[in-house]
């Protein structure tokens, strides 16, 4: 019994390590600092994990530039500058707000332009068949139809007198 | 005109077939480097032995492949006698010992033979940021005015060599030659 108690709390806190492994201290010059870096760090991406920022990344690399960030807030970089200097070095990979421009116009942009390209022809659409609906039959059909159509119609109730 | 506009659904239908279907066959861990075309980063670190200082002017000179690798990195030992290989046959490699103790990058190099001209001893990975690396091992190609040209990541083994990186070095011999 007194093992498995054993066991389970080495496991649990073996597990605790792995949950607290990407929290690092760092002392901030004041909270607004402190609210930058965390900012930053969320919206930069980790280049060896992909999916996560560096935040949340316990990759070496994800340390390590945290460690960086940090620095060069202390240094009194702006936030313009820290992200840079990193896209620099890593390309507009790290980013996950890229920046606005020739490459990125459609990533940015193109949801929007196809919404407004489908309600466009949605009311295309729906103009006209509204047009075809409301309109005065005599402007559907020539004298000489309606004039077909009146004979058709005619002889049809004449056939059902008939039965 | 009015059939051309049934048809531009399909059309849509088929640029987007096409960007997923290309989609398909990228790697998504093999980023494109932001360094390609500039130049070596600056840097003044020790060699491995610990006998001189190099900088990025040390680089310059001929065409090179600049390998990142550490004893840490279970896929260098892989790449390593590929790289012993490609140095036999004359291939300029310098090596950048990315974030990894002395001690064990010597007894590695006694070890498994020495296929580095130069080899930077990056302790802190201070230039391994400067480069973007991100795991090793990377390689870089210089050309012989220490810019860099071109970036593969992961292991290089001989057909990734012969595929990717020989036509690439060729040229910047061939270049380094006129």
């Amino acid at each position: 019994m007194t093992r498995r108690l054993l066991a389970a709390l080495c496991l649990g806190l073996a597990l605790s390590g792995a949950a607290h492994a990407a929290i690092d201290t760092y002392e901030f010059g004041s909270e607004a600092e402190r609210e930058r870096f965390r900012v930053l760090t969320e919206e930069l991406r980790c280049p060896k994990c992909q999916n996560q920022n560096i935040a949340d990344s316990n990759a070496p690399i994800a340390t390590d530039l945290r460690r960086e960030i940090h620095r060069m807030l202390e240094e009194g970089k702006s936030d313009d500058e820290i992200v840079d200097y990193l896209v620099d070095r890593y390309g507009d990979f790290v980013r996950y707000k890229p920046p606005v421009n020739a490459r990125t116009f459609f990533l940015w942009f193109g949801p929007a332009l196809l919404l407004v390209g489908g309600l466009g022809i949605l009311g295309v659409i729906v103009a006209r068949r509204r047009k075809v609906e409301n309109a005065p039959r005599e402007a559907l059909l020539s004298a000489e139809e309606n004039a077909r159509l009146a004979a058709l119609l005619e002889r049809e109730s004449q056939d059902k007198k008939d039965q | 005109m009015k059939r051309a506009i049934l048809l531009l659904p399909l059309a849509i239908f088929l640029i987007v077939a096409v960007f997923l279907y290309r989609g398909l066959f990228l790697d998504p861990s093999e980023l494109p480097s932001a360094l390609i075309g500039k130049p070596f980063p600056v840097f003044s670190l020790p060699t491995v032995a610990g006998d001189a200082t190099l900088t990025e002017a040390s680089l310059k000179g001929k065409p090179a492949l600049v390998n990142v690798w550490a004893t840490w990195c279970v896929s260098c030992r892989v790449e390593h006698p590929v790289l012993n290989e490609l140095a036999k046959r004359g291939v300029v490699i310098h090596g950048v010992n990315y974030k990894d103790v002395n001690a064990d990058a010597q007894k590695w190099l006694a070890e498994f033979h020495n296929p580095y001209q130069l080899n930077i001893d990056d302790a802190k990975g201070t230039l391994g940021l400067d480069l973007g690396v991100y795991g090793a091992p990377e390689t870089f190609l210089i050309d012989k005015d220490g810019i860099i040209r071109h970036k593969f990541v992961g292991v290089i083994d001989e057909r990734a060599w012969r595929e990717q990186l020989a036509p690439l070095y060729q040229e910047l011999v061939d270049e380094a030659a006129q």
